[in-house]
C-alpha cells in the first residue's frame, strides 16, 4: 500500500473556557493517501472542523491548545514545526476552502490581486505579469466568465458560487497536495452546489492533490468520497471505503445518522431520529460518547466506563469504535424494516 | 386539550404515516398572489423600481394536508409565507382562508384569523424573547387572545402544550438560551399551537438543525399533524425533507411557482427543466447511484428579481429555451391531463432522480 500523505496520530485539541475545558478534538487518528477524497462527516460539534484546523496551526491560542498527538505531513511532524516553516506549507502544500468565501476574502483587495497574493508569496520571483496571466488562468479553470475583466472586481462584485470559485482557484493556484475543502457548498443553494462540485472534482484532477472533505451531508459524501471518517463527540467512530459506510455500517452513530436522513429517491415509512442531544464537549459522557443515545448498548456496563478502541471490523481497513460492532447485522436489519430505507444496497 | 379546542375527526393512527393524507375541505386559497418591494433611491426616496418577490403565486391547501413550498434562496418562498399571515401587505391577489378573503383584513381583524393560522420560523435562537421564560414565551398568545383564564388553566394549557411538543413542563421557567436548538424549535412550536389553528405555516423550520435532531422535529411535526388534524404550508429548500413531509408539492422560481402536484408525481415525473435540474442536482446518500445518474448543471446564476428576464423567468438558464419563452409567459396549467401542473413551453416528464434505473 501506497504511504499515506497526511496521518493523524492521537491529535488532542482543548479549549479553555469559563465553563471548563472543551475537549473539542479527543485522540483522533486518520490517514489520507495521495490522490483520494476523504469524506469526514458529523454533526456540529463532532470536532471534525477543529481537527483540520489544527492541522494548519489555525487554532487562536489561547484559548484553544493543541494537547498532544503528531500530524505527519510527507513524513514531517507538522506540530512540530515554526509558524514561519509553517507557513511555507500552508497555501502551498496544503491549501484549504473554507464554507464561506465572503469573510475568508478580503474585501477591500480585488479578487485577482488575492489570488495573485497567493501566487507571489510562495514565488516571488515570479513577477507581476505573469502572476496576473496565471490567475487569469486559473479563473478560467474554474469556470469564471469572462476572467479578464474579473480579475479586477472585488469580492462583493462576485456572486456566492462565483466566490466560491474564486477561492477554488486560489486554493489550487500552488498546485498543492492537500487540499481541503471545509463545508465547501453548505452556503450555496443546490443548483449552485453542482456547479461547484463540478469545479471542485475538475480542480482535484487537474492537481491530483489528496482532498479532505469535511461536511454533514451525508448525500455529498456518498457523491464524492472514497473512504469516509465518521466523528462523534470529538472522536472518530467509524472509518472505511464509502461503499462500506453507507452499505454495512459498524458503528450504531453512523447508522443513526442515516435512519435519521428523509430520502430524495425513496419514500420512507418515518425516520428513526436519534433519541437526545449531542454531547457537551465539556462533559463528555464516561466510557463510550455515543451510549446515552445508542440503540445498541441496552443497558450494558461496559458501554459507560470504558472508551471502545477504533478496531478492525472485517479485515478490510474498515474500523469500528463500538464495543458490539458485531451486533450491527441486526441492527441495520431491524432500520430498515422500521424506516423503510435500504442500506444494503439493492435497492430497487 | 383544553375545553375550547374544536372536535376533529379522529384520524386514524397508522405507521406510515403518509399513505393516510385526510384530505379534508379546502381551508386555504391563494390567488394571483403578488408581493412587489419598492426599490427607492436618491435624497426623495424616489421609487426607482420594485423587486418581484412574489408573482402571481396560486395553490390551494386542503385541511389536514401539507403542501410543501420549495425553491432556492430569493425564489419568494418566504415572503409567500409571510404575505399569507400578513406579515407583509400583498401588493395584489387573494388569500381566501375559510371561505373569506383576508387579504384586505385590518390588524384587527387578522388578530382574529390568527388565531386559526399560525407561522413558525426556521431560527429558534432569533424569534423567541431572551427575556422572558419559556412559559411565558407559550402563554403570551393565550394572554393576547383572552384565553389564559385565570391562572390555573392558563398554566395547564401551557404544561399541556409543552408536553405536547415533548418538553418537560417543569422546564417552563427557563429561558430560551438554556435549551438546544432542537428544543427551541419544538417551543416555537408549542408557541404557535397555544390557540389550537388549524393551519400552521412553517418556514424552514429545520433547516438550521442537525440531522439527527431534524428528525426529531420532522417525526414530531408529523405526530401533530396526525393527532390534530393540522394543514401545513412547509416552506423549505431541503429537497429530501419536503418529499418525506409533503402531500404535495410547488416548486418556485423567481416568485413564481413553476410546477405544483402531487409529491409523487413531482419526484418521479417532474415535467418542468427547472424541477428536474433542481432534483438532479441534489446529491443522494447512497454510493452505488454515484456516477449512474445525469446531473443537469444549470448555467449562470438566479437573475435579479428587480428585474426579471421577459416572458419565461427561468428561460436564461434553460437548455431548452427559444424565442416563444422570451416572449410569452408560460402558464402554469396541466399540460399531460394528469392533474400535475407545469409552467413550461416544452414541458415533458423526465425521471431524473434514479433516470438509470427507472428506465
Amino acid at each position: 500500500m501506497t504511504e499515506p500523505i497526511l496521518s493523524l496520530r492521537g491529535l488532542v485539541t482543548e479549549f479553555r473556557t469559563a465553563d471548563g475545558v472543551v475537549h473539542a478534538v479527543d485522540h483522533v487518528s486518520y490517514d489520507i493517501y495521495p490522490g483520494e477524497t476523504l469524506g469526514v462527516v458529523g454533526e456540529s460539534g463532532s470536532g471534525k472542523s477543529v481537527t483540520v484546523m489544527s492541522i494548519l496551526g489555525l487554532i487562536p491560542s489561547p484559548p484553544g491548545r493543541i494537547a498532544g498527538g503528531e500530524v505527519l505531513f510527507k513524513g514531517r511532524d507538522l506540530l512540530k514545526l515554526s509558524r514561519k516553516e509553517l507557513q511555507r506549507v500552508r497555501g502551498r502544500e496544503i491549501a484549504m476552502v473554507f464554507q464561506d468565501p465572503m469573510t475568508s476574502m478580503n474585501p477591500v483587495f480585488t479578487v485577482g490581486d488575492q489570488i495573485s497574493e497567493a501566487l507571489l508569496v510562495h514565488d516571488p520571483h515570479m513577477g507581476d505579469d505573469k502572476a496576473r496571466a496565471r490567475t487569469v488562468e486559473l479563473l478560467t479553470l474554474v469556470g469564471v466568465p469572462n476572467p479578464d475583466s474579473r480579475f479586477d472586481q472585488y469580492p462583493h462584485e462576485y456572486s456566492g458560487g462565483m466566490r466560491q470559485r474564486a477561492m477554488i482557484a486560489m486554493a489550487i493556484a500552488n498546485q498543492p497536495a492537500l487540499l481541503i475543502a471545509d463545508e465547501p457548498t453548505t452556503a450555496l443553494d443546490v443548483t449552485i452546489q453542482a456547479q461547484v462540485l463540478d469545479v471542485l472534482e475538475k480542480a482535484q484532477r487537474e492537481t491530483n492533490a489528496a482532498t479532505i472533505l469535511i461536511t454533514h451531508d451525508l448525500g455529498l459524501i456518498a457523491e464524492m468520497a472514497d473512504r469516509v471518517v465518521v466523528m462523534y463527540g470529538g472522536r472518530v467512530v467509524e472509518v472505511g471505503d464509502v461503499n462500506t459506510i453507507f452499505h454495512a455500517p459498524r458503528h450504531p452513530y453512523t447508522l443513526g445518522l442515516m435512519a435519521s436522513l428523509p430520502r430524495l429517491d425513496a419514500d420512507l415509512k418515518r425516520l428513526e431520529p436519534i433519541p437526545g442531544s449531542p454531547p457537551s464537549l465539556i462533559n463528555l459522557p464516561s466510557g463510550c460518547a455515543f451510549h446515552p443515545r445508542c440503540r445498541l448498548t441496552k443497558g450494558r456496563e461496559v458501554c459507560r466506563t470504558d472508551i471502545p478502541p477504533l478496531r478492525e471490523v472485517d479485515g478490510t481497513g474498515h474500523r469500528a469504535a463500538c464495543h458490539f460492532s458485531e451486533e450491527m447485522h441486526a441492527a441495520v436489519e431491524q432500520i430498515e424494516a422500521e424506516t423503510g430505507v435500504t442500506l444494503t444496497g439493492d435497492s430497487q | 386539550m383544553s375545553t375550547d379546542a374544536p372536535e376533529r375527526p379522529g384520524v386514524p393512527q397508522e405507521s406510515s404515516l403518509h399513505e393516510r393524507t385526510p384530505v379534508g375541505e379546502e381551508i386555504l386559497r391563494v390567488t394571483a398572489l403578488t408581493k412587489h418591494f419598492p426599490i427607492r433611491a436618491g435624497l426623495t426616496k424616489r421609487q426607482v423600481g420594485k423587486v418581484h418577490a412574489v408573482d402571481g403565486v396560486e395553490f390551494e391547501l386542503a385541511a389536514g394536508e401539507t403542501l410543501g413550498l420549495v425553491g432556492e434562496s430569493g425564489c419568494g418562498k418566504s415572503t409567500t409565507g409571510r404575505t399569507i399571515v400578513r406579515l407583509l401587505d400583498p401588493t395584489d391577489g387573494s388569500i381566501v382562508f375559510k371561505g373569506r378573503d383576508i387579504a384586505g383584513y385590518s390588524r384587527r381583524q387578522m388578530r382574529e384569523v390568527r388565531r386559526e393560522m399560525q407561522i413558525v420560523f426556521q431560527d429558534p435562537y432569533a424569534s423567541l424573547n431572551p427575556r422572558i421564560t419559556v412559559r411565558e414565551i407559550v402563554a403570551e398568545p393565550l394572554r393576547i387572545h383572552g384565553r389564559y383564564r385565570g391562572s390555573h388553566q392558563g398554566k395547564d394549557r401551557v404544561a399541556e402544550l409543552l408536553t405536547l411538543v415533548g418538553l418537560n413542563p417543569e422546564h417552563g421557567n427557563r429561558f430560551p438560551h438554556e435549551f438546544s436548538g432542537g428544543q427551541r424549535q419544538r417551543i416555537g412550536i408549542a408557541r404557535a399551537l397555544a390557540l389550537n389553528p388549524q393551519v400552521l405555516i412553517l418556514d424552514e423550520p429545520v433547516s438550521a438543525l442537525d440531522v439527527s435532531i431534524q428528525a426529531q422535529v420532522i417525526n414530531l411535526l408529523e405526530e401533530l399533524q396526525d393527532e390534530l388534524g393540522l394543514a401545513y404550508v412547509f416552506i423549505a429548500h431541503d429537497l429530501s425533507v419536503v418529499r418525506h413531509i409533503s402531500d404535495r408539492v410547488a416548486v418556485m422560481y423567481l416568485g413564481k411557482i413553476v410546477e405544483i402536484g402531487e409529491r409523487r408525481a413531482i419526484y418521479a415525473e417532474p415535467t418542468h427543466p427547472y424541477t428536474q435540474a433542481l432534483l438532479s442536482a441534489v446529491p443522494i446518500s447512497d454510493p452505488a447511484l454515484r456516477g449512474k445518474r445525469e446531473r443537469i448543471v444549470l448555467e449562470g446564476d438566479i437573475p435579479s428579481p428587480a428585474n426579471p428576464p421577459s416572458g419565461c423567468n427561468f428561460r436564461t438558464r434553460c437548455w431548452k429555451a427559444e424565442e416563444i419563452c422570451a416572449e410569452e409567459d408560460p402558464a402554469l396549467i396541466d399540460r399531460f391531463g394528469h392533474g400535475h401542473p407545469s409552467a413550461c413551453h416544452f414541458a415533458e416528464p423526465k425521471a431524473v432522480i434514479k433516470a438509470e434505473l427507472n428506465r
